[in-house]
């Protein structure tokens, strides 16, 4: 059929002349639409102003002098401005050097699982070995344990080291407390035993189950070794695979409680530092050291809101940076599981 | 590879590993080997971080545990006596586990059902999806780690809601409260109804720890292909339908992964009473023996939780792959 025989019902017609001229189907499939997308933005901004209200309402809060918390006709918006809270919340959580802190534990730990989790991915979904399903179970666990179940033994392990015997054999007869340094954590991360890694180790070995076979036969009869395969022809297409597997680290090792509190009991961490702040606020504002004052419970949420505000902060700019290769390689992940 | 008797495979292993036999120099069992030394590291961490401590933690629970400083500690075997202690003579514990399981068997279904919603609502082409998108997932941020503990414990918003409650006693409408009195009085079952209304209310704390599920639903919704759903159009299927014959199946599969992660996130969270409670036993109490079986009781219903439920969706879902 030529261009000039096709009859458009369009253009320069009216929307109520081509709804009549389509016995109304336009108009109903219209309404339709526009009833769902209705709904739709409903729902949607329904719940994005539920996730952003409470940071809003964290930022807000955190300028208001006390006063401002009790008096009513105040919402969101501040009377008077002050950073003095935020002087105090500094102080509180030791703020400066705990952020530090976190920012180069996380990036060690995190880049150090990473690591770890890709080579053992990697190896999960390439190679066949003895044993491979034991050793896969064995990775399931690790996701379904709970870390509390064996927290009592783990730190007796380190506050007590000693490997098989040998370390008493050169230390006087005497097992070794490990705990006040990073040093259980870091081997942990390197043997892929952080927190969460099992996620981690499934994530990739995902992701290089979908790599084509082929890919690697060519790099072998090409002579490329088994490092050079890994190395020079698998990892660069993993990268944002790995890149998501590292934000996901860096972010929860950084507001993790569970191993900062166990291992890192040493450094002062952030989030160590913020889930305490209750206790050591009555103290820090008594004018007397030894005493004790009772704090209202609107000023001890102004002060905590602020700490989780500061906590965040960093995350979310992170975030905002790293969105889109995040999304994608989720995406790309996800849709081989 | 013919494995005659069920020993062969663990032979077989053997003549991978051990040199001196026909099997070690083939090609098969040299990349058995690499593998292995792929997966070394986490062999080594497994055995010492993981199965070591699980064994001791094991054994402690049937202990009581005695610190001596600087030499580790010592076992008295005393039986089943710890989980009767966390059972019958610990105030706290069994009723906290009561209410952390009911909790979590209502907001693992609950976070199911949203995040599957809102995965599709995400997955539909309009205006500002970007942005949608990234709103829905600052919860994998927000409810990590020690964030969504802190939030908890101190009620922030029992102070800023304080507003808000006396417009309603002054004459305004709770929406969720009052609806739930007709219906009661109405005379529709009530229990049910309170179920539901307290999911209604806590859908905060359920969309903040939907983030990674919505994740994984929309890269299953993503891999879906649309030719797909164009044929079913053809065939004159209505969107309502092609959504249940095509978009639920396909993405089903995916709902045990979801359900299990769910669970397992419920079951480590910080503010996890039940966690807390361990927690204090162990480092104020000093009671290592008692936290061991008190966290072994905890565990093990965790994986009855996920054994039942896995078992469940995968009668109710067939896997389309």
């Amino acid at each position: 059929m030529s261009k000039s025989k096709t009859v458009f019902i369009g253009k320069n017609k009216s929307f109520w002349d081509r709804n009549r001229r389509s016995e109304g189907y336009l108009l109903k499939r219209k309404t339709k639409s526009v009833a769902i997308s209705v709904v739709r933005a409903l729902l949607l901004i329904g719940m994005c102003f539920m996730i952003i209200q409470p940071l809003l309402m964290r930022f807000s809060t955190g300028f208001m002098v006390e006063k401002d918390l009790y008096d009513s006709t105040i919402v969101l918006v501040p009377r008077d401005v002050t950073l003095e809270n935020y002087q105090h919340v500094f102080n509180l959580t030791d703020f400066p050097r705990s952020m530090l802190n976190t920012l180069w534990t996380s990036l060690l730990v995190s880049v150090l699982q990473v690591i770890s989790c890709t080579i053992v991915g990697y190896g999960f979904a390439r190679y066949e070995f003895p044993l491979k399903k034991f050793w896969f179970a064995c990775v399931i666990m690790l996701i379904v344990v709970p870390p509390s179940t064996i927290q009592t033994a783990l730190y007796m392990n380190f506050a007590n080291f000693d490997l098989f015997g040998l370390v008493r054999l050169f230390n006087n007869g005497k097992p070794i407390n490990l705990r006040t340094s990073i040093l259980p954590y870091t081997i942990m991360s390197l043997t892929c035993m952080g927190l969460k890694n099992g996620l981690y180790i499934f994530m990739l070995r995902q992701y290089f189950k979908g790599v084509p076979k082929s890919l690697e036969e060519a790099a072998y009869i090409d002579g490329c070794g088994t490092v050079h395969t890994f190395t020079k022809i698998m990892l660069p297409d993993a990268i944002p695979t790995i890149a998501s597997c590292f934000l996901f680290g860096f972010v929860w090792q950084w507001t993790d409680l569970f191993y900062s509190r166990n291992f890192l009991s040493t450094y002062s961490i952030y989030s160590v530092q913020l889930s305490s702040i209750v206790s050591r606020m009555s103290r820090y504002f008594s004018a007397d050291a030894s005493k004790a004052v009772i704090i209202p419970n609107a000023r001890q949420q102004q002060l905590i809101s602020i700490g989780v505000l500061i906590c965040c902060i960093p995350l979310i700019v992170l975030y905002c940076f790293t969105q889109k290769t995040f999304v994608k390689s989720l995406t790309m992940t996800g849709s081989k599981e | 590879m013919n494995n005659k008797h069920w020993y062969d495979s663990i032979l077989d292993a053997f003549r991978i590993y051990i040199p001196g036999n026909n099997v070690y120099r083939t090609m098969r069992a040299r990349s058995a080997r690499t593998g292995t030394w792929f997966i070394l590291p986490f062999i080594i961490g497994f055995l010492i971080f993981m199965a070591k401590p699980m064994v001791e933690s094991f054994v402690m629970s049937f202990n009581d545990v005695k610190l001596i400083p600087g030499e580790g500690y010592e076992l008295t075997p005393v039986g089943i006596n710890n989980y009767k202690h966390a059972l019958m003579v610990d105030p706290e514990y069994n009723t906290l586990l009561v209410e952390e399981i009911g909790q979590m068997a209502i907001n693992t279904i609950a976070t199911l059902v949203v995040s599957f919603v809102v995965a599709v609502i995400l997955n539909q082409e309009f205006k500002g999806r970007t942005l949608a998108r990234a709103i829905f997932f600052l919860p994998v941020i927000l409810s990590s780690g020690v964030l969504p503990g802190i939030e908890h414990e101190n009620e922030f918003y029992d102070m800023m809601s304080g507003l808000a409650q006396s417009v309603e006693e002054s004459g305004g409408v709770d929406l969720s409260a009052s609806l739930q009195n007709l219906l009661q009085v109405s005379g529709v079952g009530g229990s049910v109804f309170e179920v539901v209304f307290t999911m209604i209310d806590s859908i905060y704390d359920i969309v903040m720890a939907s983030g990674i599920q919505i994740i994984v639903f929309l890269s299953g919704l993503q891999a879906i292909s649309p030719s797909l759903y164009e044929a079913a159009d053809v065939e004159g299927c209505s969107a309502w339908e092609s959504f249940w014959k095509i978009t639920f199946p396909m993405v089903s599969p995916l709902l045990l992964v979801n359900c299990i992660y769910t669970i397992i996130d419920f079951f480590m969270k910080n503010d996890n009473k039940v966690m807390e409670l361990i927690y204090d036993i162990t480092y104020q109490d000093m009671k290592f023996g008692i936290s061991a079986a008190m966290s072994w009781i905890y565990f093990a219903i965790a994986l009855a939780f996920i054994g039942i439920s896995s078992f469940i969706i995968s009668k109710a879902v067939k896997s389309y792959e």
